[in-house]
């Protein structure tokens, strides 16, 4: 581990998907740390390759995948390397994943108490009646009313939001030291959206894990990260913590992102929205893959790739805006709005708590 | 749940009820008569013999009067085993049926449903696509044609078993082989699709993630979800034994239902004719209403609304 703050190290990370049509090349060069007992949130938009970025960590790869190139290392040994049998000992145990659709996501036919002893009597080597008391401690700490009474239940008899919180129970009963979220609150509905991120940070403080947290909506996460990493085909275009990736974005698909989120103070009746479409990852474009949707496009974004620049010791971003010799210009008014908002959230003292009245 | 299982009986008399009286008109259809050397006896003779079994009434009539045996509990008397009562004739003969009926089923269906789980576990690999030809085969080679071929190399020229008759377990091998071929192919088959669906499901992505092994993820979670659906092709897995058992028990001689039947057919022996087809019928209703009970216990979210009919 370069930083002993990291849990997980992942550097040069390279996944293609070999298809009918081809090589889709999903993640090209992709680094990135967790930092111990933060909350890293994913962005971007579908196809953007953040779950397959997750998914590498987990081992959980589809049978056509090939990882071209790189390294994650947790606990000081690169993931990649291990077998499958190895990696079934990861997973569940040191590393949890939330999946997206509570609905689907439990098994029909399987009492949910055992679905979350399962784990335990997996890692733990807990017999079936410890691992079934050790579920309804864990039912209570996510928050399922009369415990006792529901553990033998089936899938069918909770709603959704009660599901995704057994999904929880399942992910941390182990006390993982990573949890990856793969968007757990875009099947919900949104009051219970909060109740559950609400339910993810309070675990979150009681177990002690990071979190890496991927999602398309913005909203979520100024909630719940601490630091920010925008993806755009199949790579990191810009990341920072939440602040700066919300006040002070540099690139211009961060812009675009931001730009089409409204805010209370969107004016007018039309939201704007990113034109064009992402590109084709069989044949990924030469230099900024942003630069054919992008209005700031120099000529240099399609020869070139741009090398990230830094902006602060926390913010880096990978576009030649940034480059000494580029020209002023002026973000989309939304951006500039909110980069006045951080440079006076520079001046005092202690900062202001970024994000939730916007 | 009483009042769904009474509702259920009710409908499987009345099911038994249609059976009965389509096949009776259908039997009528059939050309010929019961008598076997009929042209050598005079007009007089025949309408006496005709006369002794009731056939000289109307249809309709005949029909009453069958129907209404059936409601005191008689099936009639066999005409070609001189007066013996159909309901014995049955009787005796169930044994061998329902034993290479049963063998049949158990050894289909296990075997079906490895080879449909290991297809679907391999999908796309040798295996998967040996197992593909299997079921292909089981389900293109009828019966008999199997049943012929096995009794040639296995029992003509390696002499392992016994070519046909039934005089103890190792006569049943080649013809529950012979019967037991279509409802692996379809069990096969059936198991791999829906196995194949069942392991793409986001829950056994979660299986997954929770460590578990390949073959605990199959156990434990893909197996019992596959199988829910399978329970359905338990009743028509049955009616295509029966029909099967009618062919494979003529070629290897079996002493059961199924030969007799055929028997009957060929003579116009109608009170068997009916006697069979109304059994077969009672059967094959019961084994779609045990089907669903079956079906209830295992999927828990059918449980409850059974409750509610």
């Amino acid at each position: 581990m370069e930083n002993p703050e990291n849990v997980i190290e992942v550097r040069n990370l390279q996944i293609d998907f070999h298809t009918y049509a081809g090589e889709v090349k999903a993640i090209r060069d992709v680094s990135f740390d967790l930092r111990k007992g933060e909350t890293l949130a994913i962005v971007g938009e579908s196809g953007s390759g953040k779950s397959v970025t997750t998914r590498s960590l987990m081992g959980l790869l589809a049978p056509n995948a090939v990882i071209k190139n790189g390294s994650i290392m947790f606990h000081g040994e690169d993931i990649i390397k291990k077998s499958e049998k190895e990696m079934q000992h990861i997973r569940g145990k040191d590393i949890a994943m939330i999946f997206q659709d509570p609905m689907t996501s439990l098994d029909p036919t399987m009492r949910i108490g055992m679905q979350i002893a399962e784990p335990l009597m997996k890692h733990k080597g807990l017999k079936k009646k410890e691992a079934i008391a050790q579920a309804l401690e864990m039912l209570k700490l996510v928050g399922i009313t009369n415990p006792e009474g529901r553990i033998n239940d089936y899938p069918y008899q909770f709603s959704g939001g009660m599901r995704q919180r057994i999904v929880i129970a399942i992910a941390l009963v182990c006390y993982p030291e990573v949890l990856i979220a793969d968007e757990p609150t875009t099947a919900l509905d949104v009051t219970i959206q909060a109740q559950i991120l609400d339910l993810m940070k309070d675990l979150q403080n009681r177990i002690d894990t990071s979190i890496i947290f991927i999602t398309h909506d913005l909203g979520v996460v100024a909630g719940m990260a601490d630091r920010v990493a925008v993806m755009y085909a199949g790579k990191i275009v810009e990341y920072g913590t939440v602040d700066e990736i919300f006040f002070n974005p540099q690139h211009p698909y961060t812009w675009g992102l931001l730009n089409s989120m409204p805010t209370l103070d969107t004016e007018g009746g039309s939201l704007t929205a990113i034109p064009g479409t992402p590109p084709d990852l069989l044949d990924p474009p030469v230099g900024d893959a942003f630069a054919a949707r992008s209005d700031y496009a120099m000529k240099i974004d399609t020869e070139k790739e741009p090398p990230f620049f830094k902006v602060s010791d926390t913010h880096y971003a990978a576009t030649w805006l940034l480059h000494p010799d580029a020209p002023k210009v002026t973000p989309p008014a939304e951006i500039v709005r909110r980069q006045k908002k951080f440079a006076a959230m520079e001046k005092p003292e202690p900062p202001i708590k970024k994000e939730t009245k916007e | 749940m009483r009042k769904y299982l009474l509702k259920r009986i009710f409908y499987l008399f009345l099911t038994l009820f249609i059976v009965a009286t389509a096949t009776f008109f259908l039997m009528k259809l059939m050309p010929g008569t019961p008598l076997q050397n009929e042209a050598k006896l005079t007009p007089s003779e025949k309408a006496s013999i005709l006369a002794q079994y009731g056939l000289d009434k109307p249809v309709w009539l005949q029909y009453l009067i069958y129907i209404g045996g059936i409601f005191k509990g008689s099936l009639g008397l066999s005409f070609q085993f001189s007066d013996q009562a159909v309901s014995y004739l049955i009787g005796s003969r169930m044994g061998p049926s329902m034993q290479l009926g049963g063998q049949a089923m158990v050894v289909g269906v296990i075997f079906g449903i490895i080879l449909g789980a290991v297809g679907a576990i391999r999908k796309d690999t040798w295996a998967d696509r040996l197992a593909t030809v299997v079921s292909i085969l089981g389900i293109a080679v009828p019966s008999f044609v199997l049943a012929i071929l096995l009794q040639y190399y296995l029992g003509l020229k390696l002499g392992w078993f016994p070519v046909a008759g039934w005089q103890g377990f190792v006569y049943s091998i080649l013809p529950t082989l012979a019967l037991a071929a279509s409802p692996l192919a379809e069990t096969a088959r059936f198991i791999r699709t829906d196995m194949v669906d069942v392991l793409s499901s986001d829950y056994i992505e979660l299986a997954k993630a929770k460590g578990l092994s390949k073959f605990g993820i199959v156990y434990h979670h893909a197996l019992r979800n596959s199988l829910i659906p399978m329970v359905t092709l338990i009743g028509p897995l049955a009616a295509a034994l029966m029909t099967g058992s009618m062919v494979v028990e003529n070629i290897f001689s079996v002493p059961g239902i199924g030969e007799q039947f055929v028997k009957s057919i060929l003579v116009n022996d109608y009170p068997t004719i009916m006697g069979v087809t109304i059994f077969y019928s009672a059967l094959l209703c019961l084994l779609l209403l045990l089907t669903d009970i079956v079906y209830g216990i295992i999927d828990p979210r059918i449980r409850l609304s059974g409750n509610g009919d």
